[in-house]
């Protein structure tokens, strides 16, 4: 099963379990989303459940607050992440802070979807990775799964949580990762990082599309004797610290490899963490191989901006070399 | 601008029969809830002078639209309100604490007991249009016959949340009513450079659904239109904008001075058509109502205002780490910690203070 298939597998199992959960965005009902990621959902639970609505994201962003407000668990798709931005007014000022405005008396139980990051050579503002714009907001949640298990578990957890949660979605691994998942209802818990490979010398974090690159590399380094531990983060808000700094205290080096630019993205929080609590398990400075500080380029230019199997091998290589 | 609905001229004289509206008890009920939210509003400013509230924005002028709207609607709707609108919690049960709660700087404030979920204040222009359509959609998922009245000012109409809400509340035939109260000024900036449309109900036009214009300052046409809206959205048979055509007769908050911008003639004018004088000269001609009765109405007033701010003078703080408490269902892990360091810090200040 793909990633995609997860998702629309999970959206499914929730819909039918808790009929307060509803699905809304451009083209997710008959289209079944640009993605398909909503197939077949508008057939089986009617336009009532999924709600395809005007071509308007800042209002797509603000109806979903009012109906968690009201108790429903809408699930709101926005087609890309770059078109989140309209919305941003509704996210940041609204639903991140109701809960707290209200002091509890009222809600924003709701999942913002979206695909995001590079890969698929699509056209302008299509491309990028801001996970840390909605990691710097008090009050929200941000999840990217990067197996169709993790998105499968991760999407029920969201769903239920109370609060908002933005779930970014991988659209470079959509279709190519595959494995087989139960569709057994079971929520993966938020807030929790997922230790994907046991290793002694270095501490590879990482999360959603280069999870695969950091899998790769990791089998690579390996062969020459170097032994990595990957960590899928997976939460990004909040962030599982403890699970990093267990595995620091193996390791004793950090390298924190993400798409998104490098300049205050996760990766700089993460370092600044480390060096605020683990300090002393550092064997050599943490390092991040990280996007570049520039927009994403085109098509054509996408590759150079894209982290490979090859950078991650040298910038781990590096590491072990100077330290 | 076609046809606004009035009832009462700026004389005091009826001009339509609006017998079937409302009772005159009611009526007189209606103008003593008016000169109550005035006196509140005197009374708040008074306290954001001299430093015993934070910012504040006055609704002096708007009495009728607030007063009028929160009378029309039923405990099982949903108001969302925008930042002007104490005298439509007034009448929703929000208590004159709670008010000077939030504008004393108060999360609690937004904290008060509600029947059907009222949305707090909305400070960003326009933004709680969207959240209206979207409580709207939840009614009528459930079948519910409940409706939601937003409120909004005449900047807000600019906004595309207003245009996005509006359109979509076309399209799903949802029971939702946009009262713009047009209070002719966005802060410095009139309504004819707020847009050139002939009416803010123009707008309506291009979302398909209807818009009704009303005299704001004429507490029977605003409570009349309201309701007439809300039964509608409650049949089922879609949304409604209404533009009320009021008057700001306050600067835009205690932070603005309207003088700067506004002119004096203008405000002298708008003076002639506010909403209590006309009902107070309707009701003194109709018997109902007498100077001294004004009198001692004003006097019970100034009680409840006084025990309303003594309450929230009375008020104990919200403790420091309450920043924390109401973040999230259930504080992360990783927040606990900061948790403990501002219980830590707040405890130091307050040592300090007493030292």
């Amino acid at each position: 099963m793909s990633l995609l298939e997860a998702v629309n597998m999970a959206l499914d199992y929730e819909m039918s379990r808790d009929p307060n959960v509803v699905v809304l965005g451009e083209d997710v009902a008959e289209n079944g989303g640009v993605f398909r990621a909503t197939q077949g959902l508008k057939q089986k639970f009617g336009f009532k459940r999924v709600m395809d609505t005007p071509l308007a994201e800042a209002m797509i962003g603000g109806v979903a607050v009012g109906m968690a407000a009201q108790g429903l668990r809408p699930v709101a798709e926005f087609q890309f992440q770059g078109f989140v931005f309209p919305a941003m007014e509704h996210i940041v000022c609204h639903a991140a802070r109701l809960r707290n405005r209200t002091r509890g008396r009222l809600s924003c139980p709701l999942v913002y979807r979206a695909p995001f990051g590079g890969g698929i050579h699509a056209p302008e503002h299509h491309s990028e990775s801001v996970e840390a714009l909605f990691a710097h907001t008090p009050g929200l949640q941000v999840v990217i799964p990067s197996s169709p298990q993790r998105a499968y578990g991760l999407l029920l957890a969201a769903i239920r949580s109370n609060d908002p949660v933005m779930f970014f979605e991988p659209k470079r691994i959509y279709r190519t990762v595959k494995s087989s998942v139960e569709n057994n209802g079971l929520a993966l818990p938020l807030g929790q990082s997922f230790v994907l490979k046991a290793g002694r010398d270095i501490t590879l974090v990482t999360w959603g599309a280069l999870v695969v690159e950091a899998m790769q590399a990791a089998t690579q380094m390996a062969d020459q004797g170097i032994d990595i531990e990957v960590i899928d983060l997976a939460s990004i808000k909040p962030i599982d610290m403890a699970t990093i700094l267990q595995s620091l205290r193996k390791t004793g080096r950090l390298l924190v490899v993400h798409e998104a630019v490098k300049t205050c993205g996760v990766g700089a929080e993460l370092l600044a963490r480390v060096a605020e609590e683990g300090m002393c398990l550092l064997k050599a400075p943490p390092v991040r191989l990280t996007g570049f500080d520039t927009v994403m380029p085109y098509a054509k230019n996408e590759a150079y901006n894209l982290i490979s199997v090859g950078d991650i091998v040298e910038k781990s290589a590096q590491l072990m070399e100077d330290w | 601008m076609g046809e606004m609905l009035r009832y009462l001229a700026l004389d005091g004289t009826s001009v339509k029969d609006w017998s079937t509206v409302m009772s005159s008890a009611y009526l007189l009920k209606l103008y003593q809830h008016m000169v109550l939210v005035r006196l509140y509003d005197k009374k708040a400013i008074a306290l954001q002078r001299t430093g015993q509230l934070g910012t504040y924005p006055s609704h002096l002028g708007a009495e009728a639209i607030g007063i009028g709207t929160g009378a029309a609607l039923e405990d099982h709707d949903t108001l969302i309100p925008y930042y002007r609108d104490m005298p439509v919690q007034w009448m929703r049960g929000v208590s004159m604490t709670h008010n000077l709660l939030y504008w004393g700087g108060d999360e609690r404030g937004s904290d008060f007991p509600s029947l059907s979920g009222d949305f707090p204040f909305c400070v960003p222009i326009a933004t709680q249009c969207t959240h209206a359509v979207g409580v709207a959609t939840a009614m009528k998922l459930r079948h519910q016959r409940s409706a939601v009245l937003v409120n909004l000012g005449d900047g807000a109409t600019s906004k595309g949340d207003f245009s996005e809400s509006i359109n979509l509340a076309g399209v799903w035939q949802l029971p939702v009513v946009f009262v713009i109260n047009n209070n002719q000024w966005a802060i410095s900036v009139p309504r004819k450079l707020q847009s050139a449309a002939l009416t803010l109900i123009d707008k309506a036009k291009g979302a398909g659904i209807p818009g009704v214009s009303v005299d704001g300052n004429d507490v029977i046409a605003v409570y009349d239109s309201v309701k007439e809206a809300l039964q509608r959205a409650r049949r089922g048979l879609g949304a409604t904008v209404i533009e009320m055509h009021s008057y700001r007769l306050s600067d835009h908050t205690t932070a603005d001075d309207a003088s700067r911008y506004r002119p004096e003639e203008e405000l002298k004018a708008a003076w002639q058509a506010e909403p209590l004088l006309r009902l107070k000269q309707y009701l003194i001609n109709a018997r109902l109502w007498t100077d001294s009765k004004q009198h001692e109405w004003e006097q019970s007033c100034g009680r409840v205002i006084e025990d309303a701010v003594a309450q929230y003078h009375a008020t104990m703080p919200q403790a420091p780490e309450s920043a924390f408490d109401h973040l999230y269902a259930e504080l992360p892990q990783e927040l606990h910690q900061q948790r403990d360091a501002l219980i830590q810090k707040a405890m130091r200040m307050e040592a300090d203070n007493d030292g």
